[in-house]
């Protein structure tokens, strides 16, 4: 019905693209640029699995036009590690078996990545607070609070 | 999810916005953290997005003697992080803070908290409480209407089809004292009832959110008997649900007001 030209930036690299109105950012990440690290979890914007970074701040991309990401700087989990190298975050959820099933656990990075830029060494409270919105159906997330918090040199 | 066919319009000035808005099948899009999921069930299916997020003038915190000018865009994250607000209302900062999650502030507005009047959002009974004034811009100018006003009813205000929320007002905080008081779902979850109070010269104003379409306010001597006695006289008829009985709000209603009332600062 309406196609629109939007340009972003995803992980450093320019993306220029047609989406129709109607598209959700994440179906544009993960089926226009197949950038498929960005999950679906419930889409009704509870479970966070979606959750990028929006010109730095931490968004859920099931909530949000893909038009409306136009002109902005996106960083997806792929961003994390560009050279297929693990970075200080992801290392520390890897030696802490930070996962509950495992699906949430790029949006727990994203969110995480996002925490530890505004606040670099918080408390558990914090931390707990911080991945707030990417609770699911698991429990308990203690290995994930321990992997943020090793990440964070503490 | 897929979601119905629809146009998308992205106004830089509000008299944009309004022009767009005209359009009987237009709605106004906010932050999209609920319009955005009632459009993949198709609660609502517009067929005209109006996107307010290019509209500069729509965001900001400006503190006039000692009252805040908040734009309707403005995030609760910005709400949350402003020193303006820190200084002349900090009640507001301490709220929005609770609002859902982290990545929801980032993106969830006053204006869309405030429009979309779910009776358990926080900034309706906040809004009713500090005594907030709104402002609305139509075809023909702009129009002022206070909090009590401008809710209407279950998801209805005072903006009408073709109208647009630009601000809220605050007013100043001069001596009075703020608090807030709720029972969630969960820990800072949906609120089952949300309390807002503002006391001045021993009288304390509060408005009881998530028992009614739109918050109920009353007004008592701000002791915790005379709150608890002037919410019973307002004889509240809240909705039963899996969550609460009726009774069990009615029951909380008195007991927030009071613990609102009491721990304001």
């Amino acid at each position: 019905m309406s196609d629109h030209t939007i340009g972003v930036s995803v992980n450093g690299e320019r993306y220029e693209r047609e989406v129709e109105g109607r598209k959700l950012l994440v179906h544009f990440l993960r089926d226009d640029l197949d950038l498929t690290g960005t999950h679906v979890g419930c889409d009704t914007g509870n479970c966070g699995a979606c959750t990028v970074l929006l010109d730095g701040r931490a968004v859920k991309s099931c909530m949000l036009l893909a038009v409306q990401a136009d002109g902005a700087d996106l960083t997806t989990v792929e961003g994390l590690a560009p050279d297929g190298e693990l970075n200080t975050l992801q290392r520390a959820f890897s030696e802490h078996h930070g996962l509950q099933c495992g699906y949430c656990t790029p949006g727990m990075l994203l969110s995480a990545t996002y925490l530890l830029a505004q606040n670099p060494k918080p408390t558990e409270e914090e931390i707990r607070r911080g991945i707030q919105g990417n609770i699911c159906r698991c429990t308990g997330y203690v290995n994930i609070v321990r992997a943020i918090t090793a990440a964070s040199g503490q | 999810m897929l979601l119905s066919e629809l146009e998308y319009a992205r106004p830089e000035s509000v008299e944009d916005a309004v022009k767009l808005l005209s359009r009987e099948d237009a709605r106004a899009l906010a932050g999209g953290q609920s319009l955005v999921n009632v459009m993949k069930t198709r609660v609502a299916s517009p067929e005209l997005v109006v996107d307010l997020n290019r509209i500069d003038g729509l965001r900001g915190i400006r503190a006039v003697d000692g009252a805040l000018e908040i734009g309707a865009m403005t995030t609760y994250s910005a709400i949350v992080e402003s020193a303006e607000v820190a200084a002349a209302r900090p009640i507001l900062a301490e709220v929005a803070r609770t609002i859902a999650d982290v990545q929801v502030r980032n993106r969830g507005t006053i204006g869309g908290n405030v429009c979309s009047n779910d009776p358990t959002n926080h900034f309706p009974p906040l809004a009713a409480a500090l005594g907030a004034e709104l402002t609305i811009a139509g075809s023909d100018g702009e129009r002022t209407v206070g909090a009590e006003e401008f809710f209407e009813g279950v998801y209805l205000t005072a903006v009408k089809p073709g109208e647009l929320l630009t601000s809220v007002r605050i007013p100043a905080k001069g001596g009075a004292r703020d608090g807030w008081a709720s029972v969630t779902l969960g820990k800072e979850g949906t609120g089952i009832v949300n309390v807002a109070a503002t006391v001045s010269n021993g009288t304390a104003r509060i408005a009881i959110g998530c028992v009614a379409a739109t918050p109920v306010v009353v007004t008592a001597s701000a002791d915790e008997t005379a709150v608890a006695d002037a919410v019973r006289a307002a004889e509240l008829d809240p909705p039963g649900d899996v969550h609460a009985s009726a009774e069990y709000r009615r029951h909380l209603a008195e007991v927030l007001a009071a613990r609102a009332v009491g721990s304001a600062t």
